[in-house]
């Protein structure tokens, strides 16, 4: 049996299993769980260009997979995107625009746009309608200056002065809308950012351990991985704890086998 | 044409997690004091422990409408045997309570998952663990809630030899010292906070023993 043209598969995503999926799952089947990233994430405008921040909570399902990973993504020297959602879809999409702004900046022989990596995004999420669950706070400064966006997974984008993702969202938003102003210092940027993603740690069972903070300046950026600590481990016990150094034997039988008896059966045939 | 199912459930999990371990003549129960739904946190001092007689004491994680309905439950019933019997329940008399009064509701569960720690005739610790409907154990330790995945099998490995893991069943007690098990139980909370997003805040140790009870407060995570 062959078919007269074999086609190449043409990349994306392949539908074919959905219907026997989803007759599993009316069956009583329960579909294996994504690594989410809960995940609060936030980025503002201040007075020289823009902050972004993070938790660094990967949960799977309510167990914490990851304790310290990394959610601020690079995406050009001047431009820093923040990603919640489904992490494979998070970096995938980051890493995959990042080198398509690498060629972009050899062919053009400039430095990217922020503008450039919004459209490369939203091209892409748009394509796939949804499926590719990322949403994402892009951030950074370029030659007609500093900006802000958030993209959602079906394609959407916002521009902003200050923005929040993710389930953590509503907390961090709390925060920005109570204390927010223009034209913010560095400082005061920075410590608004990190009130913010607290507010999404404490408050947010999906948000939690440590704060990333990304400050990107003309010319300059500063990634500051693990700029707050807020969360030490209670309790260590000072003894510590003694472990078995192999499986205990808790049973030895030892049951010699009787006179075997070799039966000749027919050849083997091979056709 | 499928069935219609319904999209309002009279169940909600309010998380946590509850642990007891019983000594030769002491018993600890512990719970953290977190209470949640969903993504948000509703409380976090609120306790999960709740003491049924001088000699018992009953920690339930689960849904806490169903688990404040039960201890009201027992607490009634309790008053009445001691009306009747001039005495207090003992420890496995009131064991074999909570098992018939979860029974009696197999239709319609308490969502409570229950772990009753105390003292038994003899003085020495037991630890009673259960499932949703009444289904129960005498046990050396036992964990229950949405971090008891992460606590048994660390209990299994340093309190091995009360458990039914080995054959056959010994004395249901660990050989460990009252301070000892209490510095178990801190250190097994602390760890599963650190993986179960629906564990932390507090955590609430209750020590039964002869002279008495005794409570203590661990600070746990808070994120």
């Amino acid at each position: 049996m062959s078919s007269s043209l074999d086609l190449p598969p043409k990349g994306g995503f392949s539908f074919d299993l959905c219907r026997r999926n989803a007759m599993l799952e009316s069956k009583g089947l329960k579909a294996p769980t994504f690594l989410k990233t809960g995940t609060t994430i936030v980025g503002l405008v201040f007075q020289d260009g823009v902050i972004l921040g993070a938790d660094t909570r990967a949960t799977e399902g309510p167990i914490v997979a990851d304790k310290n990973c990394e959610k601020i993504h690079y995406m050009a020297p001047n431009i820093y995107c923040c990603g919640a959602g489904t992490a494979a879809d998070t970096e995938a999409v980051t890493d995959m625009v990042s080198s398509q702004l690498q060629l972009h900046r050899y062919h053009t022989g400039r430095e990217s746009r922020v503008v450039t990596a919004l459209t490369l995004l939203k091209k892409h999420l748009f394509n796939y309608q949804g499926h590719v669950s990322a949403a994402l706070v892009l951030g950074g400064v370029d030659v007609t200056g500093p900006h802000l966006h958030t993209i959602y997974p079906h394609g959407s984008t916002d521009t902003l002065p200050f923005a929040t993702m993710g389930s953590g969202s509503l907390a961090a938003m709390s925060v920005f809308e109570s204390k927010y102003k223009e034209s913010l210092s560095r400082d005061e940027g920075i410590q608004l950012v990190v009130e913010a993603i607290s507010a999404g740690i404490f408050n947010d069972l999906g948000s939690g351990s440590n704060v990333d903070v990304c400050v990107i300046t003309k010319g300059h950026k500063d990634y500051l991985r693990n700029h707050l600590l807020p969360n030490p481990r209670t309790y260590v016990n000072p003894k510590g704890f003694t472990f078995p150094k192999k499986t205990e034997v808790l049973l030895t039988k030892i049951t010699p086998l009787k006179e075997v008896e070799v039966v000749e059966g027919d050849a083997m045939e091979i056709a | 044409m499928t069935k219609q199912h319904a999209n309002w459930s009279p169940y909600d999990n309010n998380g946590g997690s509850c642990v007891a371990i019983a000594g030769a003549d002491y018993c600890v129960i512990a719970a953290d004091t977190r209470m949640s739904t969903g993504y948000n946190i509703l409380t976090r001092d609120y306790s999960k422990i709740s003491q049924l007689t001088d000699k018992s004491v009953m920690a339930s994680s689960g849904f806490q409408a169903d688990v404040k309905a039960l201890q009201k439950v027992l607490s009634a019933r309790h008053l009445i045997y001691q009306h009747q019997h001039n005495k207090q329940m003992s420890c496995p008399a009131m064991a074999q309570l909570l098992s018939n009064t979860l029974y009696y509701k197999r239709f319609f569960p308490y969502y409570a998952f229950n772990v009753l720690g105390g003292l038994d005739n003899e003085g020495k610790g037991c630890v009673f663990t259960y499932d949703a409907v009444g289904s129960y154990e005498r046990v050396g330790y036992s964990a229950q809630g949405s971090g008891s995945t992460l606590i048994m099998p660390f209990l299994d490995n340093q309190l091995k030899s009360p458990s039914p893991l080995l054959l056959p069943a010994k004395d249901a007690v660990t050989p460990l010292s009252e301070t000892e098990a209490v510095d178990l139980v801190k250190t097994v909370f602390a760890s599963a906070t650190e993986r179960d997003i629906y564990t932390g805040d507090k955590l609430e140790i209750v020590i039964l023993n002869a002279s008495g009870i005794r409570r203590e407060y661990m600070d746990l995570r808070r994120d």
